[in-house]
């Protein structure tokens, strides 16, 4: 409770803006383009959604994002960025 | 205990329980009845997807309480349970949902709403003040839910923002009737929807612009309203001020906040989010359908589904033997009206109706209550379900839709009888 408590302390104080910079994606390959989702939206909407879907999941939110909401994402991208979502914040692997 | 610790401990307590041993303790019951249903906690949602339970903290945006964080960018958050031990939601607590990250900050002054399209008569526009002193005011006590309210209790996940049970909130609700307005610009005989547009908009300029409609009839109800007061003050930045939609009855996605623009339309608004988004596999609920977009295999979510939720006990509680367990919480619906909410104690063979709280009308909150004995030591798991004055029941497995909306599981709450 007590770091609950000192979470919302600090946030009354701070913006926003300043609590979103605290959300960082984690270290790997990939991680520089999916920077790019910076341009709409929080990462936490990355970790939020975590850990569920395969590489074809994470596919198919990258292209609904450039192909619903215009995101200037390159194609050629694509792939590294579902690659590096599937092993950062994807679904474990089958035991 | 942080976030992360008390929700491992839950998911434990839980999955503890679904095992073969805590099952024998509980009785020989089949195994889908055990399963993990909505299990009411204060913060951290055992069902939640793991990334959820890790990110969301307690944040509070300015005006407003410290509110569960989903996301900063546009900002989603969602009330604390807590919040709802009384019928009216208050305003600083009240959920806050926004599609894009652009949200200007208007004010009452410099505020016109547009009213127009081809099948309007004339193109009319009004101030806020015109609005208050030209029409006659208008109030109605409703629920503002989102459609995927309870989108992160969905097995298995599906993508979006994952919410436990908290984004909705009930509130009075006081401004001017829209058939009022629209009566200004005058309706053609040729009208199908009526199209909302609202101040917010898109970083970037391509991505479609947040706009609603809804059937005619639908929008010249006597209790739609244009309002611009939320429980006797101005509407909180964060929920629409100066002015937002109040549909009673329909999910929030029809609720445009910071409404700017309404048009009367002779055709199918067929944009992204009528379109595409905020739509069921059609016929799979048996809400109204919006007979002018059935233009697409799937159709626009309309109403909402009947739902409760427990506010006085959550999952891994424990209770002293002896002493009665007080089940309370809030049922509403579509907007037919609560007609009861029963509890169950041994995984639905037997339910006891509840005692039902004042009704403040048929699209608002209404209050339940019952004491159920904790006579033995062990496991209770703690049932209710709500049914609506149209006979729709809460549902006891999930219909299951991609964009995971109206999730109305009968909740079970699993108490230690100590």
């Amino acid at each position: 409770m007590r770091i609950i408590v000192a979470i919302a302390a600090v946030a009354v104080a701070a913006s926003a803006a300043a609590q979103e910079s605290k959300v960082v994606l984690k270290e790997g390959a990939g991680r520089d383009k999916a920077m790019q989702c910076l341009a709409c939206h929080s990462l936490d909407y990355i970790q939020m959604n975590s850990r569920f879907m395969d590489k074809a999941g994470w596919t198919a939110s990258i292209n609904k994002m450039i192909n619903a909401f215009a995101a200037p994402i390159p194609k050629a991208d694509v792939d590294s960025i579902a690659g590096y979502l599937a092993e950062q914040y994807g679904k474990p692997a089958q035991r | 205990m942080d976030n992360s610790s008390r929700s491992k401990s839950r998911r434990a307590f839980v999955a503890g329980l679904s095992s073969a041993g805590a099952l024998a303790a509980l009785g020989a019951l089949p195994r889908a009845l055990a399963a993990r249903v909505g299990g009411t906690a204060s913060l951290g949602l055992a069902e939640l997807p793991d990334g959820t339970l890790a990110e969301q903290v307690l944040y509070a945006l300015p005006g407003k309480v410290p509110l569960i964080k989903k996301t900063y960018r546009p900002p989603n958050f969602e009330t604390p349970v807590e919040y709802f031990r009384t019928p009216i939601t208050p305003n600083k607590a009240f959920f806050v949902r926004w599609h894009l990250a652009g949200i200007p900050q208007i004010s009452a002054r410099d505020w016109v709403l547009s009213i127009g399209g081809d099948a309007a008569e004339r193109e009319v526009k009004f101030t806020l003040a015109q609005l208050k002193r030209e029409f006659k005011p208008a109030q109605v006590t409703a629920v503002n839910q989102c459609s995927g309210n309870r989108r992160g209790l969905f097995e298995p996940h599906v993508p979006g923002v994952e919410w436990g049970v908290g984004a909705m909130g009930n509130a009075v609700w006081r401004g001017v009737r829209l058939n009022d307005v629209l009566a200004k610009a005058g309706v053609k005989a040729g009208a199908l929807e009526v199209v909302l547009n609202g101040a917010d908009h898109a970083p970037l300029d391509k991505t479609p612009d947040f706009v609603k409609s809804l059937p005619l009839d639908v929008a010249l109800r006597d209790e739609v309203l244009i309002a611009f007061e939320m429980n006797g003050e101005p509407l909180p930045h964060w929920n629409g001020f100066p002015a937002r939609l109040v549909v009673p009855g329909w999910t929030g996605t029809y609720w445009v906040k910071q409404l700017s623009t309404v048009n009367v339309t002779s055709q199918p608004e067929k944009n992204f989010w009528m379109s595409t988004a905020y739509r069921l596999p059609r016929g799979k609920f048996k809400t109204p359908t919006f007979a002018s977009q059935l233009y697409a295999p799937n159709e626009p979510i309309t109403t909402m589904v009947v739902n409760s939720l427990v506010t006085s006990l959550k999952s891994g509680d424990q209770v002293a033997r002896g002493k009665p367990i007080e089940v309370k919480g809030i049922a509403f619906d579509g907007g037919a009206g609560i007609d009861r909410v029963e509890i169950s104690t041994d995984f639905g063979a037997s339910w006891t109706r509840a005692r039902l709280g004042r009704d403040l009308g048929r699209y608002s909150f209404r209050e339940f209550s019952l004491s159920v004995p904790a006579r033995e030591r062990g496991s209770i798991v703690v049932m209710a379900r709500a049914t609506s004055s149209s006979g729709e029941a809460q549902v006891g497995e999930l219909i299951h839709n991609p964009a995971g909306y109206h999730h109305n599981v009968i909740q079970r709450i699993y108490v230690e009888v100590v």
